[in-house]
Order: structure tokens, then C-alpha cells, then sequence
């Protein structure tokens, strides 16, 4: 089969990953800019970082022959430090020239507090000026129910935002009406222990239909599994899906999404 | 969306659910037979187990872990979440 793996954390990972992607069938990764698991102490730390994601990985993934794609910003997580995020925002609109960038993300919300909105803010209102993609993330368990609705809201309120353009990740089964309903994409992470499993992802592409979901692993530097998105496949495959289908799922769909960025280029 | 040729569904998932099941029954009995039943994750847990005995059981169980407030937080204090609301009344 062939598959995008729309959302993979590729620097925390080893070229065995790599490896391992290739052969069962991935025909792309996308990288969003994540937390490193600690603070940066500067925005020179992003600069380096954002050169990493669209200069160095990309020349990684080659060796392999994938097409690597990233989206740049600061995490929610690091988002209370107002000062330092709006110096690694200023940073964006200069990567946003290089030609491996889709967009804005992995933004959002991760505690649901008033500088992480005003961040989050900044970086919807960067996109549309800039006219970019915009990948979201949610928050964990129990501050994920607030926190989608929270992002949902404010996203919806600013009339320049296209909602087909946005794609809100890591949805469970008492979010993804909420994503869904709003008109925007959304995203399934297949993890081991929190968000989704590869079961629970196929019932919810069962409710709401594929057309505008994708899965991802978000395969990163804690415990996740970086062939989750073909496994999901085997899962579908298992409950008696045809190739055309995930096919669909898991190649075509992502595709139509990332295409709307004209640098998502992966040839026929 | 729908497969082609569905499959029985408990052929499919019964062993893992039962496997599940039985390990939700250890964790419970080894917290008991610890002392830490008044740990607010716990008492969350039990609380969630109710909604098992309805329909749209995920979707409960999710709500019922969830915080329900809608207001921004003035601060984040942590980056890290629990699986549980703290503030749930108990
Ligand atoms: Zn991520």
C-alpha cells in the first residue's frame, strides 16, 4: 500500500525509522515544529530549530528517497513565556519562503490558558496573512474537551480562516463532532496509551465518514510507534475494507488536504 | 463508511476486550488492596466505569474524565495533564 504519514516528530526519531517508513509504503512525512521535552532559552533555539526542520531533515529523509514537508511555530507548551513567542513568531515569515513549508503548526492550546489563546491568536493571524495551512493541535485528556472547543471558537470568529484549510488534530470520539460539525479537517493519532487507538480510529472514520479525516502516529521522542498509520491500515483491512478504500483513506485524503499548499509537491 | 465484506465483530475484538476487562479488575483490586482508593484519579476511574452501563459509552466516558468549565485559566502552572479533572466533585 501506499501512505502519508501527515504528522511525524522525524528529528527525534533514527534513520532504522526511516527505514522502516520507506519500505511499508510511506510516500511523504510532514513535521510539525513540537516542544523538545524541555524550554528553549531563546528564540535563537527556534532559529536553529526551524533550519533543522527545513533544511537538514529534509536532506535526512532523502537518503530514503521521502519527500519531507514541515509546518513551523511555537508549541502551546512553550506559549506563557508572551515575550519569547511573539520573537520566534517574528522568526516564521522567513522560513515561510523555503520550499519544503505548509504551513502554520502544530498551534493550539495545551492548559487551556489566556496566553496560550493569545498566542494561538497570533499564529491564525499569521496564516492568514500569509495565506498558509494551518495545522492544530489539541490538548491531552482532560483538558482536550475544553481546549477543542476553545480552538474551534476562535478559529471559526476570524472570517479570513477557510475552515478547509485548517486541520485540528488528535481527535477522540467527544471531540471529533465538535471538529467535524465546524467544517474544518481532523486528525487521528494513533498512540499506545492516550489518544487513539488504531480500533478506535476506525470506528470514528466509520461515524463521521473519511473525506476529511486523516491518521497520523505523531511518532516523537515518548513512547509512540512510527508505523501506526499502516497498522491502522491493517486494522481497516482486517475489518474487511478494500485497497480502494484505504487507498482513499490513507493516501488520496491526506494528499487533497496538503495539496491546497502549493510547496506539497510528491509527483505522480 | 462501511466495509464490503463486513466481519463478526466480536470474532474480531472479544479475546482483546476480555484481556481488558480483566486487567481493569486487576488494576482495581491491586489500588484496594494498596490503600490508594481515595486518590482522585480512582474515584474519576470509578465514576467513569458507570457509563459503561449505557449507549455512546466512549463518548460518556470521555465527558466524564473531561473538565466541563469553558473559561480560559488566568496561568498554566504545569504542562502536563493527569487523565483526570481534579476539581470534580466527589
Ligand atoms: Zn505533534
Amino acid at each position: 500500500m501506499r501512505y502519508i504519514e501527515p504528522h511525524a516528530h522525524m528529528v527525534s526519531r533514527t534513520t532504522d525509522d526511516y527505514m522502516a517508513m520507506v519500505v511499508a509504503g510511506c510516500k511523504a512525512v510532514c513535521e510539525p515544529a513540537f516542544w523538545a521535552g524541555f524550554d528553549r532559552s531563546s528564540a535563537h533555539g527556534f532559529y536553529d530549530y526551524f533550519c533543522q526542520l527545513t533544511d537538514y531533515e529534509p536532506k535526512r529523509a532523502a537518503k530514503f528517497g521521502l519527500p519531507h514537508f514541515s509546518w513551523l511555530c511555537i508549541n502551546p507548551k512553550e506559549s506563557e513565556d508572551i515575550k519569547l513567542a511573539e520573537d520566534v513568531i517574528a522568526l516564521i515569515p522567513e522560513f515561510l519562503k523555503r520550499d519544503n513549508v505548509l504551513g502554520i503548526g502544530e498551534i493550539g492550546l495545551n492548559k487551556n490558558s489566556r496566553n496560550e489563546m493569545t498566542i494561538l491568536e497570533k499564529h491564525v493571524n499569521l496564516a492568514a496573512e500569509y495565506d498558509q495551512l494551518i495545522l492544530v493541535h489539541t490538548p491531552h485528556l482532560e483538558d482536550k474537551l475544553k481546549g477543542t472547543q476553545l480552538i474551534v471558537d476562535m478559529i471559526k470568529s476570524d472570517s479570513r480562516i477557510d475552515p478547509g484549510k485548517v486541520l485540528i488534530d488528535h481527535l477522540e470520539e467527544h471531540t471529533a463532532k465538535i471538529v467535524m460539525d465546524a467544517g474544518f479537517w481532523g486528525g487521528l493519532t494513533l498512540y499506545p496509551e492516550s489518544k487513539c487507538t488504531s480500533p478506535r480510529a476506525v470506528d470514528i472514520i466509520e461515524t463521521y465518514g473519511g473525506d476529511r479525516l486523516w491518521m497520523n502516529s505523531a511518532c516523537d521522542w515518548g513512547v509512540s510507534v512510527p508505523l501506526a498509520v499502516p497498522y491502522a491500515a491493517q486494522e481497516m483491512r482486517r475489518r474487511g475494507y478494500d485497497d480502494e478504500t484505504l487507498d482513499q483513506v490513507f493516501y488520496q485524503n491526506p494528499v487533497r488536504f496538503l495539496s491546497q499548499s502549493p510547496n506539497f509537491n510528491i509527483g505522480k | 463508511m462501511k466495509p464490503k465484506n463486513k466481519q463478526n465483530t466480536v470474532d474480531l475484538y472479544y479475546m482483546e476486550a476480555r484481556s481488558k476487562l480483566i486487567d481493569i479488575a486487576a488494576f482495581m483490586d491491586r489500588v484496594e488492596r494498596d490503600g490508594f482508593t481515595d486518590d482522585f484519579r480512582y474515584l474519576a476511574f470509578k465514576d467513569a466505569l458507570k457509563e459503561l452501563d449505557s449507549d455512546n459509552r466512549t463518548r460518556k466516558v470521555l465527558l466524564s474524565l473531561s473538565d466541563p468549565t469553558k473559561e480560559l485559566i488566568p496561568v498554566a502552572t504545569t504542562k502536563a495533564a493527569c487523565g483526570a479533572w481534579p476539581d470534580k466533585p466527589q
